[in-house]
């Protein structure tokens, strides 16, 4: 536990060091593997993040409707969709999805290529696995996490509009204008923090705990579980850490 | 300086190894070893399974730090060097790892050619037209394009060994060459190996098991012990001197002889072979089946 802290924390410190300074000593960033990671990082997720994304919106519509209708209240059907989608779940489940998909594949990638020299054949090539692995993994997470949250918001927006537009009857515009009106700048704004949170956070853990694989291809199963666990634990932590953040 | 160390064969020495020692744990896998490679020297490191020879050249590649001891290679003290100025010094040596270590995202091809890219102006023509060379060297003509999941393991050994030579650096390691390689392709990897240091005048360390390998190429050789004495170096020298060492371990290790001489370990593990026993207890049928 208190090894695996300070090979994150270590690793953290690597990641700055080669993501902020080394550019400016004549290593640059690699544009095209970033290209490649963020293909298999984010859109690959593309198709389970949107079926997720719709049922969410779906189930969020039928739920409220279900509550909101012993009042009357309806018409607010569209808003409490929209704003927890934003807000809390788009986010948080975006990032579930991308730990599930990208990050445990991260974490077997690196593993494997650890505990079959690879990783040591490129220190030993001079070409340090930290620009050629780690910062491309990192940037495409961090860029596509928010992305790939924005693109949850609509999908799951379109399902709440299923179920508001066939089963409650309101018209297309109806929707789309009481969605909006309950939604501040800010919300996004929390929102997409969330989502970048979320992304440095997973890709870090993924990439810390595949470094550090031991004991063979064993070894890389045990480190694809723990990863997908301690990034899951993270996230939620993190997520309800900044959701009181801003409550107060 | 050459003659100043009574050992020095061809010319100064390009590595220096002084008391190294390094613990996983309790296991003490390097127990004091010192040495030194002589620019132009086939340096070839022996001795059995297990007892240290991949970790001692992680040591000098500057992958594995040392519990204690020093290592100069080119002159400069790399245990303690920081990580920009031992990338700087990578430059300068290739590996070849025991596993071969291509990367399995890139051809094989591809694998040659990485270092070039990475540290040549070469253009892609003249990258080409190299790799294409180095392939033929080690007999790989006409599998450039294969990924390394779809060769063999000899194959994988050899693109390896293309790739640690691609910068054509001064200093090569290289970590059981010829293992899984038929007896023709051992002859060839051999002389490309010796074509290295009486050609192009580089320096080379190598790991092997192969006893006609160790005789062939080598010019000095150094023989790590097992068991009682694990971790250190029980003989060295010329291989005229190795094959009339003294010492039963080596005879025996050169014969290939499972009784070996009056030395504990060759007898222990005759032992632990015919009982089917070893140092943790007894193999017990059930044990292992519970395991899995
Ligand atoms: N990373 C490691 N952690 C713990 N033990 C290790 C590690 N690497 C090697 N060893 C131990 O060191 C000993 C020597 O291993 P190695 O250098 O691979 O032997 P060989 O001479 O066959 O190349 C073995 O007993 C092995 O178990
Ligand atoms: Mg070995």
């Amino acid at each position: 536990m208190i090894v695996a802290l300070r090979q994150y924390f270590a690793l953290c410190g690597d990641l700055l060091y080669w993501l902020f300074a080394a550019p400016f000593r004549g290593k640059p960033w690699r544009i095209g593997h970033t290209f490649a990671q963020i293909v298999r990082i984010g859109v690959h997720a593309v198709p389970m993040s949107a079926l997720t994304a719709l049922t969410i919106g779906v189930v969020l519509a039928m739920q409220s409707a279900a509550q909101l209708a012993k009042l009357g209240a309806t018409v607010y059907v569209p808003g409490l969709v929209s704003s927890s989608l934003i807000r809390e779940l788009a986010p948080l489940v975006t990032a579930v999805i991308v730990i599930g998909r990208s990050g445990s594949s991260v974490t077997a990638e690196l593993g494997t290529m650890k505990v079959s020299e690879e990783i040591e054949a490129l220190e030993v090539m001079a070409i340090p696995p930290m620009s050629w692995l780690i910062v491309p993994r990192f940037l495409a997470m961090v860029i596509m996490m928010p992305l790939l949250t924005v693109f949850s918001i609509y999908v799951g927006l379109a399902g709440g509009w299923l179920i508001s537009h066939y089963s409650l009857h309101m018209s297309t515009a109806f929707y789309v204008s009481h969605a909006l009106q309950y939604v501040e700048l800010r919300d996004v704004g929390i929102g997409l923090l969330k989502s970048g949170v979320f992304g440095v956070l997973v890709v870090t853990i993924a990439c810390s705990i595949g470094l550090n694989v031991s004991g063979g291809a064993e070894g890389v199963g045990l480190a694809t579980t723990r990863s997908v666990v301690v990034s899951l634990l993270s996230v939620f932590i993190a997520n309800a850490v900044l959701t009181a953040l801003f409550f107060f | 300086m050459p003659s100043s160390t009574p050992d020095s064969t061809v010319g100064e020495p390009i590595i220096e190894v002084d008391s190294l020692v390094r613990h996983f744990g309790t296991q003490k896998v390097l127990d004091g070893v010192s040495f030194k490679v002589h620019a132009g020297d086939t340096f070839v490191i022996m001795g059995g399974s297990g007892c240290g020879k991949s970790t001692l050249l992680r040591h000098l590649i500057g992958t594995e730090k040392p519990t204690s001891g020093s290592i100069k290679i080119f002159g400069q003290e790399i245990t303690t060097m920081r990580a920009e100025a031992l990338q700087k010094l990578r430059g300068r040596y290739g590996m070849l790892f025991q596993s071969g270590a291509l990367l399995q995202s890139l051809t094989v091809a591809e694998n040659v050619a990485l270092p070039l890219i990475e540290h040549t102006q070469l253009d892609a023509g003249l990258i080409d037209t190299v790799v294409k060379m180095k392939l033929e060297q080690v007999g790989l003509t006409g599998h450039g394009h294969k990924k390394p999941s779809e060769i063999s393991g000899g194959m994988k050994k050899r693109a390896a060994l293309a790739r640690a030579l691609a910068l054509d650096p001064p200093l090569v390691f290289s970590d059981e060459p010829t293992a899984g390689l038929d007896p023709i392709m051992t002859a060839v990897v051999d002389e490309l190996t010796q074509r290295l240091t009486q050609k192009i005048g580089a320096t080379v360390v190598v790991v092997t098991h192969d006893m006609n390998s160790v005789f062939r190429i080598g010019t000095r050789i150094i023989m790590l012990g097992t068991g009682p004495n694990q971790g250190r170096i029980i003989a060295q020298g010329t291989p005229e001197e190795i094959k009339a060492h003294p010492h039963p371990a080596v005879q025996q290790f050169i014969n290939g002889d499972p009784e070996g001489g009056a030395d504990d370990s060759g007898e222990l593990l005759y032992r632990e072979t015919l009982l089917g026993s070893n140092e943790t207890g007894r193999y017990s049928r059930s044990a292992i089946l519970s395991k899995s």
